[in-house]
């Protein structure tokens, strides 16, 4: 095995180009544990702690340009403002000691489908991208194409990810994920939820709950509806029990969960409904008192 | 805080003032500079010249034939020094703690997911494991007996061992067995008393030590043809026994130092990769050292064993009952381990804290192709308490009264007869720790205006704020023995010696105890201070030149070495007045040792240890036997068979996200009669760990087993709390001297680990209306899979 | 490979590192520096907690080749320079905080950083910084005790002696 410490991103993509097998680490808070119980045993390890861009971030007051290595830590006390759902979300990663390593392309590289960043990107809307870049060029990756099956996304071979382009938030968003303890733990299942008030668009997010994150399509679709049929954009007035439960049932209808240690698939479709509810209040009330605030 | 006093004060104070680190203070740790510092060195810290890592090949199968292993290509990677299969071993291939069922590496046969077949020595981890990877092994494999209906059908299903295979087992796949009988039994006749009548089906899950500490060890070969092992370990002796043996050597030949153990809880009650190690040594002739990953741990000790439990309680219309009997299946796995003493305790303790006239029980423990069980922190009685304090519960709710006043009516108290026919000779305060956990303060209602996500179940989740919560309470209290019971002569060995060191009495004490975290080490030294009159005792390190300390386990400790620290110390008083009497001829009476120094009531300072001891020792060595116990009789389980009851009550409010099916523990509130709290510090920290591990079992904690494989071993997927699940643990102790024990005093450790999880599910039942058969509670059992 | 980093302010290095090995076992093994503890090597424990160039991360998550050149400092690095105990390390000695002590140095070094952090900081605020930091003897509540006398003593601006 091979250690390879690039010190710019141009290093780095040509080393990448050179062994496409190379395994990148960051916060290796997912690699090292590969590595330490004998899961993987790659060609080569390709440290990007040496690319100090990868660990910044910008704001150009409509997308947050965020580096595939910002620590979770660092999501969490600088980027609550334009980022809220990524912000909760990043606040139930393992342990403080792994937020401080850990980042979104850590994430998005493993492509889990429990990796807790991504109900949170999902929910960011459709605009969110993941930047790929490689010798041969960049890509911007719709976040929608991103994710292909089981732990495996759309990166090709000779593929980094540099960073993921989030839309600054225009409503409130929310994150919620259910585990068995109260700290440091693999999501059973998760969601993210924001409301996108500038183009009347809902987003969600599921995690853990089928082969890769999804969004809840028709959940989307049918609360978008309700918001612009009713003019609720507008009034910011409460939605009422029956849409909520009625979203509640198609993020629950949306997900295709499977039994295993950590939950059953029916606890998940009915936490997943809880959530859902309760993340939509949560959103949609916040969204009513800036409206009456506003008027 | 801290309450060490400067050196030379001390000696300016009342000649007959105790120290105030001698019994009854809390003086810090001995080890605990060390500890801070990052320079105490537990047994995974070891380090030798020129040493080798040693690693196992495990099965992946629970059960199979072994058709073949091929080591060859292993023995070709480059680094290694030896692989090694069970024809390697030069001694005895089997060995066990009860029964010698177990062989130090597999033969021929798989039993268990993880069974050790094969060794690895070689120069770096990541060698041996590239070698491990490269042992071809053929297995035939087999269909796991892994439910009771299999294991109780070997005609169908097959033997986990051949019958009689170590004469170890009363039949087919039956490890061991007790029946009770007390009163009239429970017939038809007795049922017919009873008013009300209240049954159920309880089920408790595969607990795991998970100690921090993975098992590890460093084996160096010894000149003499010996082998001098540093390890971690709860009792020096007893591995030594079984090694012996195995690695044909005589027991003297076998060196055992205890290295820093991280932690316990009876995990590191049976041999773990001691014999391995020690083989690998020998057959390279250069020092190995093992260290356990942490899924390896999970594979390579035994657990808490997983039981299915029915209970029927009969009462009168009034509350009292009347009678009582219970079936408790325990899967002891594959090995025996300490399945015989689990099953005893099971029967004899399973009938809780209450004075019931009509008992009948059988407890059987099952060999299975399940992991190994054995000891953890209360065995056979923590499973218990879940099935007759939800009977409680039951009843009270049937009786339509009060629970914790249902628990006081039928409390026993001093004086009362167990089921096993033996009357409690000491205090046993039942009645009153329960009064006592009820009367403490209730914390305050969750505060909704200014709600921390911190505080509500989900926490950082963030899954609830403030919906869907409802508060519970719940109370419960339990039983356990102290010390090993059944017939079996429980002893403890310690060396004292006292001289005089840079111009200050001294003394030293020794002994085999392992010191798990539990605080002896503190204690032995207050007891040397307090019987001697000194205030510098040192701490020899545990090992094999001494005699045996038994195990650290049973709540045994403080009872058994303390007390033999307290012979041993006292014999050294006697022996020092003597001394003096001798050499200054005292007629006084009334001689004590006190401030350093040989002291009189009646006439005050009559020398100096120091002048008196000049440059000699006194160093002596006593052991201390606790009072014989009795067998149970296999049928009717009469018997003598406890040294000691040790019992605590608990009060557990819960905070339950009804929606989601989480949880929140608030606060669990403790009372336990301690006798005589040693070191009262001490004493608190262990029954707070104790409650947080009851906490453990009741919401989170379980080895998943599917068709016999372990699903779960890591810490990912198995949960132990962390300090967000755990909530205050407010702890009320009580002192109620047993005259039969050193200084009064009374285990500690295993109470709280028994009665705090039945209070919180209790908590939960109370919040939700559920029944709630099965621990540790999952958030499924709370919403979707709600039984009938 | 080698690997040449700042361990408790000396300079260290280590030769024949493989390349997979992780920063705890380098300190561990190769420059003499066990303190860190190897309870799960998956992040899920926080005993092998040390500061990584400031920032409190777990050892065994981090491979050795990225500490290359940086700043480490260890439980081993906790004391003061005239060997006294640490305040943050009294604290845990004198609440009772210390059972078998395998989770004591992680603890130790993750308190260290609540309290650079925040001295003062609520029973919520220290749940939280030490949930990735788990004991399994004490029950957690000597730790809080010990965590509540730090701050006090360091709000005191004294370390209060026995």
């Amino acid at each position: 095995m091979e250690f390879l410490r690039p010190a710019t991103w141009d290093e780095a993509l040509a080393a990448k180009a050179e062994n496409p097998t190379a395994l990148p680490i960051s916060g290796g808070t997912d690699v090292m544990v590969e590595m330490n119980f004998d899961v993987h045993r790659p060609s080569a390890i390709l440290d990007l702690n040496r690319i100090t861009e990868l660990t910044e971030w910008s704001d150009d007051g409509s997308v947050v340009q965020l580096g595939a290595s910002v620590p979770y830590t660092r999501i969490i006390d600088e980027l609550s403002g334009p980022l809220p759902g990524l912000a909760l979300a990043a606040h139930t990663v393992g342990s403080p000691q792994i937020r401080n390593r850990g980042g979104v392309g850590g994430n998005l590289g493993g492509a889990s489908p429990a990796g807790d960043a991504h109900p949170a990107l999902l929910a960011a809307g459709r605009d969110v991208f993941v930047e790929a870049a490689s010798v041969r060029g960049t890509r911007m990756i719709p976040i929608d194409d991103f994710y292909v099956g089981v732990k495996r996304n759309s990166l090709e071979a000779d593929e980094l990810i540099r960073a993921v382009h989030i839309p600054v938030a225009d409503g409130p968003q929310q994150f919620s994920k259910i585990g068995t303890r109260n700290a440091m733990v693999i999501a059973v299942c998760a969601f993210g939820f924001a409301l996108h008030p500038k183009n009347g668009t809902v987003g969600t997010g599921i995690g853990s709950a089928a082969p890769t994150p999804r969004r809840a399509v028709e959940a989307e679709e049918y609360l978008q509806g309700v918001l612009a049929e009713r003019g609720l954009w507008e009034s910011g007035d409460l939605l009422g029990t029956e849409v909520i439960q009625r979203f509640g049932e198609l993020v629950k209808a949306a997900a295709s969960p499977i039994d295993d240690v950590r939950g059953t698939a029916d606890y998940r479709r009915h936490s997943l409904a809880v959530m859902a509810r309760r993340t939509l209040t949560w959103c949609w009330n916040d969204y009513g008192k800036q409206i009456r605030s506003a008027a | 805080m801290s309450t060490r006093t400067i050196q030379g004060q001390k000696n300016l104070q009342n000649i007959n003032q105790a120290s105030k680190d001698g019994i009854g203070g809390s003086p810090l740790r001995p080890d605990g500079n060390l500890k801070v510092r990052g320079e105490f060195a537990y047994s995974s810290d070891m380090w030798h010249e020129d040493m080798l890592w040693g690693m196992a090949l495990r099965s992946p199968h629970p059960r199979a034939d072994i058709l073949s292993v091929d080591i060859s290509e292993a023995l070709k990677v480059p680094g290694v020094y030896a692989v090694l299969t069970h024809e390697d071993i030069p001694g005895s291939k089997y060995y066990g703690l009860e029964i010698q069922d177990q062989p130090a590496l597999a033969i021929d046969k798989i039993r268990y997911h993880g069974e050790a077949i094969a060794l690895v020595a070689a120069d770096h981890p990541e060698t041996a494991r590239r070698a491990v990877k490269k042992i071809a092994v053929e297995y035939e494999v087999l269909t796991p007996i892994v439910t009771e209906e299999q294991c109780l059908d070997p005609e169908t299903h097959g033997y986990v061992h051949e019958p009689h295979e170590y004469k170890s087992h009363a039949y087919g796949n039956i490890c061991h067995e007790q029946k009770l009988v007390s009163g009239l039994g429970v017939t038809d006749e007795v049922r017919a008393l009873a008013d009300v009548i209240v049954s159920g089906d309880y089920e408790v899950g595969m607990q795991d030590q998970a100690f921090l500490g993975p098992e590890s060890g460093l084996a160096v070969p010894a000149e003499d043809g010996g082998i001098d092992l540093y390890i971690a370990t709860q009792w020096l002796h007893v591995d030594r026994e079984q090694m012996a043996p195995v690695l044909d050597l005589p027991e003297e030949k076998v060196r055992l130092t205890l290295a820093g153990v991280g932690g316990a809880f009876g995990g590191r009650e049976d041999i773990s990769m001691q014999i391995h190690a020690c083989l690998l040594a020998q057959h390279t002739g250069k020092p190995v050292k093992i260290v356990y990953s942490r899924d390896e741990s999970f594979y390579g000790h035994v657990h808490r064993h997983p039981a299915k439990m029915h209970y029927e309680h009969g009462a009168t219309r009034d509350g009292k009952l009347v009678f009582a009997d219970c079936r408790i299946v325990l899967d002891g796995g594959a090995y025996a381990s300490a399945s015989p003493a689990v099953v005893g305790n099971a029967a004899s303790l399973g009938h809780g804290p209450y004075v019931i006239p009509n008992v009948g029980m059988h407890a059987i423990a099952l060999y299975s192709n399940n992991p190994s069980c054995g000891a953890m922190r209360g065995f056979g009685a923590v499973q218990a308490a879940f099935g007759y304090e939800s009977q409680m519960d039951k009843l009270a709710v049937e009786l339509g009264m009060d629970p914790v006043e249902l628990r006081q009516l039928n409390a026993m108290s001093e004086g009362d007869v167990m089921p096993t026919g033996q009357r409690i000779d000491s205090p046993a305060p039942v009645a009153e720790l329960l009064r006592r956990v009820k009367d403490m303060p209730l914390p305050p209602p969750l505060d909704t205006e200014h709600l921390d996500v911190r505080q509500v179940p989900g926490a950082l989740s963030n899954t609830s704020h403030g919906e869907g919560i409802v508060r519970g309470v719940g109370y419960s209290v339990g039983i356990k023995n102290v010390g090993f019971s059944e017939g079996f002569d429980d002893y403890s060995t310690a060396r004292v010696r006292l001289e005089v060191i840079g111009g200050e009495p001294v003394a030293m004490v020794h002994t085999a105890m392992a010191e798990v975290g539990q605080g002896g080490v503190t204690v032995h030294a207050q007891i040397a201070r307090t019987e001697l009159g000194v205030e510098q005792v040192t701490i020899h390190p545990a090992n094999t030149e001494v005699g045996s300390a038994g195990s650290t386990s049973a709540s045994r400790q403080t009872y058994m070495t303390g007390g033999a620290v307290k012979l041993a110390a006292e014999a050294v008083r006697r022996e020092l007045i003597e001394k003096g009497r001798r050499r200054y001829g005292w007629a006084h009476k009334d001689i004590a040792l006190a401030g350093g120094k040989v002291v009189s009531e009646s006439a005050g300072v009559l020398v100096s240890m120091v002048d008196l001891l000049g440059d000699e020792a006194i160093d002596l060595t006593r052991e201390h036997h606790h009072r014989p116990t009795q067998p149970f009789d296999k049928e009717t389980g009469q018997g003598f068979g406890h040294v000691q009851y040790t019992f605590c009550a608990n009060r557990a409010v819960v905070d339950v996200d009804v929606e989601l099916g989480l949880v929140k523990v608030v606060e669990l509130t403790a009372v336990q009669d301690v006798g005589k709290a040693l070191n009262p510090l001490s004493v608190v920290g262990q029954i707070q760990g104790g409650c947080t591990q009851a906490l453990g079992l009741a919401v989170m904690e379980e080895i998943i087993v599917r068709d016999g494989k372990v699903r779960n071993a890591s810490f990912t997927d198995y949960l132990i709390p962390t300090i967000l699940d755990t909530p205050p643990i407010p702890v009320e102790i009580l002192e109620l001297p047993d005259p039969h024990a050193p200084y009064g005093l009374r285990g500690v450790g295993e109470a709280p680990t028994v009665s705090a999880t039945p209070s919180i599910v209790a908590a939960i039942r109370n919040a939700t209306g559920l029944a709630l058969n099965r621990i540790p509670v999952r958030p499924e059992h709370l919403t979707t899979e709600q039984p009938g | 490979m080698r690997v040449t980093f700042t361990a408790n302010g000396k300079q260290v290095e280590a030769d024949d590192v493989w390349e997979g090995e992780s920063l705890l076992y380098v300190l561990r093994e190769r420059v003499g520096l066990p303190g860190s503890k190897n309870a799960c090597e998956q992040g899920e424990c926080g005993s092998c907690t040390v500061y990584l160039d400031g920032v409190p991360v777990c050892s065994c998550l981090v491979a050795a080749g990225q500490v290359q050149d940086r700043e480490v400092r260890t439980v081993e690095g906790l004391s003061e320079e005239s060997g006294e105990l640490g305040l943050v390390q009294q604290a845990f000695i004198d609440a009772g905080a210390v059972q078998c002590g395998f989770c004591t140095p992680g603890l130790l070094v993750q308190t260290d950083a609540l309290l650079e952090q925040d001295a003062q900081p609520s029973d919520n605020d220290i749940r939280e910084a030490l949930s990735g930091n788990l004991c399994r003897c004490t029950g957690y509540e000597k730790i809080m005790d010990a965590v509540r006398l730090a701050s006090a003593r360091k709000c005191s601006g004294k370390a209060v002696t026995e």
